[in-house]
């Protein structure tokens, strides 16, 4: 992967009305990379990606192309292509004329057209579809055919707005391997919009978290996972315990009531800081071995492990364990310092990481089905 | 359904009544004095006198086509404009478009003789401004002119409806794949609404093609259309059976011409059910 900034986007802000949607925004995105910009519903992400294609003006800032300014050109000059929410496939237009629409528009001869078309249904394994009305497919086969027709203008970025939203579990899991595979074939630049952070995790080279407004992390998925950068991305990204703390020297942290190792350091001394230790980190040990003593207050089993919640002085963590423990048992907690992420106060700070009040369904609700942005 | 409870068969007796006693009955005077003489004899005389009325079918069909282009040339532009406003300036502009049809056509082709009339308003604005009077009405131009102003709106709501029903989606796909305004407008935008187009057509033509108040009053009793004939020729017991064949003949031609029409709209995706390309979860 070469470094170069293919999308620079340089203090980008947008209002709506009274309603900051982008708050001067700062984003590079390399050539041929796979970025997924990642967050709840109304943080700004579908705007971003808006502004990008020229479908919104950003109020302040600039957007760059390949280091040419490109505020002022119309998405129809710009060498970008959209995979829409609902596909926006036109209805009059037959499966081969949809994905034929933009090198028609460029005059492309006849033939060429033909065998490009042929090559692209190849592509997203739709052989033999051309003359399908499109409101005969399924939403895998739309999806198929808007990415068809998006990427035989061969642009140099790709941008695809929740495209997995309105499909079932099974076809989204099968579509992200689809869609990592295209991007590999053609070395296109992808921006993928999702909230969904299992998505992102799996197909993304780098992610951009964002919420109100504003970038609170850019990293690999790896880097997001294990060192989010404060309370919102260490509970967005997967799930976590966020415990307030205190740094007392490099390297050594106190938090519950007990002293830990870590291997985080250049904090002022006595700096509060929020902890973050993900439910797997966590291992049960006996009473007497444990550096936290904890009470269970439920236990859930998920299949290839079980969920507990574990009350350890009022505070509910939760562990994901193999080892079945028994409600009301008191157990010994044991946390390596590898486990223990050390992060900076944030705005954040104290809003998650506590599951007094978790549960499945609720976490459910709270996903939304659709940006409205 | 297979079955249907007495209730919805009952629900329906009062329909059925009316479309007997209002249309399917006088259809079969029509038919009945069509194929009979002035005394109730079968006949094929009167299909033979057609002939002499061909030279005003041919007007009449003329001057419908006329009136529906120009309707179209001024309704397209106008719906599309009125579904690019805001909310607000949509209604207030829906209205303006309907306000002449809450007033009965009559009345309103009787204004607009007063306006267009040689004493009228206009000429008396144009005499005293230094200008020649424009002799409008009694004219085919006055004719084509009344029919324009009278069915534009028919023209306008339908293509209106579908213009807002068309998904902003689409558009901005479109501009995505490299179309300008212009291209949109020609391949996304117009044949998406084709059938509020259609609509509009079959609306304006249909009218224009059986009026006969208009050509009266606007043509001044010198411009004879199929209405004016059939109303004519109907005042006139004796004259019952040619105005009766002339009804029928204008009958076919109005289901040819809707029968087209619905042609072209089944052959098109209907914009209006495909937003978002019908998939939902």
């Amino acid at each position: 992967m070469n470094n170069e900034k293919l999308i620079k986007l340089r203090g980008v802000s947008k209002s709506y009305g009274d309603e900051t949607v982008l708050c001067s925004i700062d984003l590079d995105i390399r050539e041929h990379e796979f970025i997924t910009l990642l967050g709840p519903s109304g943080c700004g992400k579908t705007t971003t990606l808006r502004i990008i294609g020229g479908f919104v003006t950003p109020d302040e800032g600039k957007v760059y192309f390949d280091g040419k300014l490109i505020n002022d050109i119309p998405p129809h000059k710009r060498p970008v292509n959209t995979v829409f929410q609902k596909y926006a496939l036109f209805p009059h237009l037959n499966v081969f004329e949809n994905i034929a629409f933009g090198l028609r528009i460029k005059k492309t001869p006849e033939n060429e057209i033909r065998e490009q078309v042929k090559d692209m249904l190849a592509m997203v394994n739709l052989k033999g579809f051309e003359r399908r009305r499109v409101d005969s497919l399924s939403g895998g086969q739309q999806q198929r055919v808007a990415i068809a027709r998006a990427l035989i203008n061969k642009p140099r970025i790709l941008l695809l707005d929740e495209p997995l939203g309105a499909l079932d579990l099974k076809l989204r899991k099968d579509m992200q391997v689809e869609l990592k595979r295209m991007q590999r074939q053609t070395g296109i630049t992808f921006i993928f919009v999702t909230h969904d952070q299992e998505e992102a995790l799996s197909m993304s080279d780098t992610i951009v978290v964002m919420a109100d407004g504003k970038i609170q992390q850019i990293g690999t998925p790896e880097k997001i996972y294990n060192e989010p950068e404060n309370a919102f991305v260490a509970d967005f990204i997967g799930e976590s315990n966020i415990l307030d703390g205190v740094m007392l020297e490099d390297f050594k942290v106190r938090f519950s009531g007990h002293t830990f190792n870590c291997v985080d350091k250049n904090f002022a001394p006595k700096e509060k800081v929020d902890i973050v230790v993900r439910p797997e980190d966590v291992d049960v040990v006996p009473l007497e071995n444990g550096m936290l003593t904890g009470t269970v207050s439920s236990i859930t089993f998920k299949g290839d492990y079980y969920e507990i919640i574990v009350d350890v002085q009022g505070f509910k963590w939760m562990l994901e364990t193999s080892d079945y423990v028994a409600p009301d048992a008191v157990i010994g907690l044991h946390i390596e310092p590898e486990a223990i992420h050390v992060m900076k106060k944030s705005e954040y700070s104290g809003k998650f990481g506590d599951y007094s009040s978790f549960s499945d369904e609720l976490e459910h609700l709270a996903d939304p089905e659709e940006d409205e942005e | 359904m297979n079955k249907s409870s007495i209730f919805q068969k009952l629900a329906a007796v009062p329909h059925m009544v009316w479309t007997v006693m209002f249309i399917v009955f006088p259809m079969i005077f029509v038919l009945f004095f069509a194929f009979t003489d002035d005394k109730g004899q079968f006949s094929f005389e009167n299909i033979s006198s057609l002939a002499q009325y061909g030279h005003v079918f041919v007007l009449s069909i003329a001057f419908a086509l006329i009136a529906t282009v120009v309707c179209l040339l001024i309704g397209y532009p106008l719906a599309y404009f009125m579904s690019k406003q805001s909310p607000r300036a949509q209604k207030i502009l829906m209205v303006l478009v309907m306000l002449p049809m809450w007033c009965n056509l009559l009345i309103r082709t009787y204004a607009l003789m007063a306006l267009l009339d040689n004493g009228g308003l206009l000429n008396s604005l144009l005499e005293s401004l230094g200008f020649d009077k424009l002799s409008i009405v009694g004219t085919n131009f006055g004719v084509i002119l009344g029919m324009i102003y009278d069915f534009l709106p028919y023209m306008v709501l339908p293509i209106f409806t579908a213009m807002t029903k068309l998904d902003p989606k689409y558009i901005e796909a479109s501009h995505d794949l490299g179309c300008n305004s212009w291209q949109t407008m020609t391949k996304v935008v117009m044949p998406l609404t084709a059938s509020g187009v259609i609509s509009g057509i079959t609306m304006v033509f249909v009218p224009s093609i059986s009026t006969f108040y208009i050509s009266q009053k606007l043509g001044a009793g010198k411009i004879d259309l199929v209405g004016d004939t059939i109303e004519r020729l109907f005042q006139n017991p004796s004259t019952y059976n040619v105005g009766a064949v002339i009804s029928l003949v204008m009958m076919i031609l109005i289901i040819i011409s809707v029968t087209v029409m619905n042609r072209f709209s089944d052959d098109k995706q209907s914009p209006t059910k495909g937003n978002g390309g019908g998939f939902m979860p």
